[in-house]
């Protein structure tokens, strides 16, 4: 990872320490705990997409997995925290390999047709079996994260747990996107056949980088299930994945900080449109469709080019 | 007298009811320049694809340093030491002329995803070695000013060499060269068999399928002539230059009056 990938994580691990001092209020804190969670989803969606040029529109599955799981276990069955979490990034790299396996061999269209019919599948799972999931209404008293005697209770706590998390995961999504690994990756995005020609094995990287996105999902999930404390099937439907996906789109789902920067816009874009009141869907709708048709890479890579291109036409 | 580096026996390949291979053995010297050539449509590009696993066999063996490589998967062809380049070039759009070159050393080293996430010092350790490998092949054909250029941002002539050079950086023992000099004008042309020879001299050995005769005939070893997915005819250059059957498949059969 060079050197300018490393300032630019510093940069952000001191904006992410002092934002409290300058933000306050339990409402905003929530905002920015919802960042770093979404964040965290669309990380892993970036490198699947992004890099490796695998579609999912399903990842909300692995995201209600993760919640579901710490939910059901430390309710239900009165399991510590911490064995729940890793109950739930278990399941969830037992059923990206699952899916995985037979739906990566798919391309396109299919591939995201078929992740799609995951996520309902894993969506009716979550209303249906109401013994455990409690069904359409939802999961309630789900107990708050702790560390030893330190209970992450109040927002400003849950807000350096989530962003600790969300840091070490872009630390790792980043060193992998300047390795071996990463660059076959993105060899894959670039042409299958030659990819493989040179080595790279094709349908165990897939497999490999589904589980990673899944795998941030699932934490993601477990954090919003604690931070909340409440969830329902309605928290991990397909509009939740479809919202994902753009959080990608708009930011840049090529480059990983566009993945992360699509998420917090995204995130605490609806919070402000409010003042719009009952227009605020339309507002919401324009603004992301006004991205997309000038900014088709992205947020990140479209603002520089939008602005060279409006610079060079005064110039000339 | 040693084993033939490349071995292909009796090789058929049907896709659906049409024979693009029908039957063709051939063997490939250590060592050697070896051309492949034929008509458009012989089945020089599906003896490719074939070799590297890209498609299956329909009957026949193939055999790398006497093992039997037949039924393997293109990756785990890329490892025993067979790399290629393409007719219609296939450099990863996505990626940098250095990164494209880095790719190709994906089969020599190991270190995964956990390493590689991690930064483990095995993984630094790689990543140095497959920087200064890549770099140091891109010095060697002159590219390296162009080492942070997207790639196929490049001129037809470079992205060829490209290719190469990343199928270089796997280190193979036999490189596999798909019309290298397709579109590419006369001293582009005389400066890729200039690299070729550099490759042959560096030990290893190359099967070419082209059409640029004036190429062909000057640096092969030896040529196995096809058409209808046959061999008809093989040996030193100026033999099947001159062999009958390979003057009627370039030009066409005797007219016959009535």
């Amino acid at each position: 990872m060079g050197k300018q990938n490393y300032l630019k994580l510093l940069g952000l691990l001191i904006v992410i320490a002092g934002l409290p001092l300058l933000i306050r209020g339990d409402y905003y804190l929530s905002i920015l705990v919802f960042m770093g969670i979404n964040g965290l989803v669309v990380m892993g969606l970036s490198l699947l997409m992004g890099y490796a040029g695998q579609i999912s529109m399903g990842q909300a599955a692995f995201y209600g997995i993760g919640a579901y799981c710490t939910g059901v276990l430390t309710t239900h069955f009165g399991l510590s925290i911490y064995t729940a979490f890793f109950f739930g990034i278990f399941l969830s790299i037992v059923v990206a390999i699952l899916v995985g396996i037979p739906a990566l061999r798919l391309k396109g269209h299919y591939l995201a047709v078929a992740t799609l019919g995951i996520g309902e599948i894993v969506f009716i799972v979550f209303n249906e079996w109401m013994s455990l999931t409690g069904g359409p209404s939802g999961l309630s008293n789900i107990p708050v994260v702790h560390l030893g005697n330190f209970q992450f209770a109040n927002s400003l706590r849950f807000y350096y747990l989530v962003w600790g998390i969300n840091l070490l995961a872009l630390f790792f999504s980043l060193n992998i996107i300047h390795s071996r690994v990463g660059r076959a990756l993105r060899s894959m995005h670039g042409s299958e056949t030659a990819a493989s020609a040179m080595g790279v094995n094709l349908s165990f990287l897939k497999i490999q980088v589904f589980i990673l996105s899944a795998v941030f999902a699932s934490i993601a999930g477990s954090l919003y299930a604690h931070f909340v404390s409440f969830i329902s099937p309605n928290n991990f439907g397909l509009m939740v994945s479809i919202m994902f996906l753009m959080m990608g789109v708009i930011g840049g789902i090529h480059n990983i900080w566009g993945a992360l920067f699509g998420a917090s816009l995204l995130t605490f874009l609806p919070e402000y449109l409010r003042v719009f009141d009952q227009y605020d869907i339309l507002v919401y709708g324009a603004i992301l469709l006004l991205i997309l048709l000038f900014m088709p890479e992205g947020f990140l890579e479209g603002v520089p080019a939008l602005y060279r291109k409006l610079f060079k036409r005064k110039k000339s | 007298m040693s084993e033939a580096l490349l071995k292909i026996q009796n090789l058929k390949k049907a896709f659906g009811g049409l024979l693009a291979i029908v039957d063709f053995s051939v063997l490939v010297e250590a060592g050697q320049i070896k051309s492949v050539i034929g008509p458009n449509g012989a089945g020089k590009t599906t003896l490719f694809n074939l070799i590297t696993g890209v498609h299956p066999v329909s009957a026949g063996k193939i055999f790398f340093q006497g093992k039997d490589i037949t039924r393997l998967r293109p990756h785990q062809i890329a490892a025993r030491g067979i790399s290629r380049t393409f007719q219609t070039i296939e450099l990863f759009g996505n990626m940098n002329v250095l990164e494209n070159v880095m790719v190709g050393c994906h089969t020599r080293f190991r270190s995964g995803m956990l390493a590689s996430g991690l930064r483990l010092p095995n993984m630094r350790r790689d990543e140095t070695r497959i920087y200064q490998n890549s770099i140091k092949l891109l010095q060697m054909a002159g590219l390296a000013s162009k080492a942070e250029m997207p790639a196929t941002s490049l001129p037809l002539g470079e992205q060829k060499t490209l290719e190469i050079l990343r199928a270089l950086a796997s280190e193979p023992r036999l490189l596999l060269l798909d019309e290298p000099a397709a579109g590419l004008n006369e001293s582009e042309t005389d400066r890729m068999s200039e690299l070729i020879y550099a490759i042959r001299d560096q030990g290893i050995t190359i099967l070419l399928v082209e059409h640029d005769m004036r190429l062909v005939m000057k640096i092969s070893d030896e040529i196995a002539v096809v058409n209808y997915g046959q061999k008809i005819a093989e040996g030193h250059p100026e033999v099947v230059q001159n062999d009958p059957q390979v003057i009627e498949a370039y030009l066409g059969g005797d007219i016959e009056y009535a």
